[in-house]
């Protein structure tokens, strides 16, 4: 049986990790290899690592860092900040991303997404969709949040879909950094109109937010300030999960 | 004792390279078919397109290579993921059309969905193995383990003798192969954290005839 999947989520600028409330005032929180270190160690089922500033500061991923991470780390790793160009996603692969996350980039040239499809399959590709309810809709923003590309959420994912996105990681500015909980409403609206695989992340707070967005049709939780800022671990929240009769992965002993 | 590790242009091998330095090994990156010549092992990786990957090996006379280093020379190899799906007879990807793969154990390799799953795809995440027979390569590696996943397509119409262990998404399918010295995971043990490390493991100390 395929397992629910607990992601920590990891927001780097060049100066180390950060994280905000709402995409906004982002605090420091160190710098990336002994977090990578440590949740290598604790066994975590995947991490996703976003440079948040690197569309705006027009750079490609940086890619010796990738490959430092790549070798300290033997969970998935999806990358995503700034790529927009196929032989930076080469380069990605090569040395050691799993995934590759496509936000900003998405919205200028759906045609990246078909061609990433193309050459390395869809289950490569996480399309990153950020998304603000504005009125009665969510709609989607580029550019760490900061653009808004009036683009309906589910008709958005539809268009990743179609052009070969492999996942969705779907998460709410409304609700981010908050740890006041998920935005549920959207997670059971995208996860019932789009057939793909879902990862949630934007406001958990609590162990209970991971079960009922997993109850809400999501294939995997991500989380950044529940995991940063409090004593609550990927491994309890898998604790708290299996008592819930969720299926997770089990700690492998040997 | 040198682990060769194959790198055709679009593989993710730098978690492979990594964790075979960590276990210890000696290990050289496959880039020209010179390289072939000092590696006693090889791993083959892979994560992209059937055909495509397919047509690299050809160009770069990979494909050669590795049928003269596996069929003449006996030297075992691990494909993984796609690295797996090429050591098949033939497969869809690419153009929907059969294109031809490696050829090493007979099978082939079409979309989950045309196989009977009816879940979402792609398979992306942790699933649990179900041993069919035990193999040194599962050394220490206790059944239902679970193991990272992140694929569309699956490996068909194997000899049922070839398979080691399989996988449940919708329908069974193989996820641990073999015929001889050829061995094969659909799942990534590069990625699977220590359990599959062990994998990894067991497959450098494996022993096989020479003949």
């Amino acid at each position: 049986m395929l397992k629910v999947r607990i992601i920590p989520t990891l927001l780097m600028k060049t100066t180390g990790l950060f994280k905000g409330k709402n995409f906004l005032s982002n605090r420091n929180i160190g710098s990336l290899m002994p977090v990578i270190k440590t949740y290598n160690i604790r066994d975590v089922d995947e991490i996703v690592i976003l440079d948040i500033e690197a569309t705006d500061n027009r750079m490609g991923p940086n890619l010796e860092l990738v490959k430092e991470i790549s070798e300290n780390c033997f969970v998935p790793m999806t990358i995503g900040g700034g790529i927009n160009k196929i032989n930076q996603v080469q380069k990605l692969f090569y040395n050691g991303a799993d995934k590759i996350a496509i936000n900003s980039y998405a919205y200028k040239n759906i045609d990246f997404i078909s061609k990433i499809a193309a050459e390395y399959g869809s289950q490569s590709i996480v399309a990153s969709v950020d998304v603000k309810k504005i009125g009665n809709k969510w709609l989607c923003f580029s550019n760490n949040g900061k653009v808004n590309t009036h683009y309906e959420v589910v008709d958005w994912c539809k268009r990743l879909k179609e052009n070969g996105a492999g996942e969705i990681m779907l998460c709410s500015i409304d609700n981010d950094g908050l740890m006041n909980g998920y935005d549920q409403n959207l997670i059971k609206y995208v996860s019932q109109n789009i057939n793909l695989p879902l990862i949630v992340s934007g406001g958990a707070g609590s162990y209970e937010d991971f079960e009922i967005a997993i109850k809400n049709g999501s294939s995997a939780v991500a989380a950044a300030s529940i995991f940063h800022f409090t004593y609550r671990t990927p491994n309890e929240a898998k604790s708290y999960l299996l008592s819930k009769n969720i299926p997770v992965r089990k700690f492998f002993k040997n | 004792m040198q682990v060769g590790i194959i790198n055709y242009g679009v593989g993710n091998i730098g978690s492979v390279i990594g964790s075979v330095n960590n276990l210890g090994y000696n290990y050289k990156i496959i880039e020209k078919e010179t390289d072939f010549e000092t590696a006693d092992k090889l791993i083959l990786p892979g994560i992209g397109n059937f055909k495509k990957c397919k047509e690299i090996l050809d160009e770069k006379n990979f494909t050669f290579k590795i049928k003269e280093s596996v069929l003449v020379k006996k030297k075992p190899i691990l494909g993984i993921c796609l690295g797996m799906q090429l050591l098949a007879s033939s497969g869809t990807e690419g153009n929907n059309k059969l294109s031809e793969g490696l050829n090493l154990i007979n099978g082939k390799v079409i979309n989950l969905k045309e196989l009977g799953s009816n879940l979402v795809l792609p398979h992306i995440g942790w699933n649990n193995i179900l041993i069919k027979k035990r193999s040194p390569i599962l050394k220490n590696i206790p059944d239902n383990t679970d193991f990272y996943f992140v694929h569309n397509y699956a490996y068909t119409e194997l000899s049922k003798v070839n398979i080691i262990a399989e996988a449940s998404y919708g329908i069974n399918f193989p996820v641990l192969i073999n015929n001889k010295n050829v061995w094969g995971t659909q799942f990534h043990p590069e990625k699977s954290s220590k359990a599959g490390v062990e994998i990894i493991k067991n497959f450098i100390k494996l022993e096989h005839a020479k003949s």
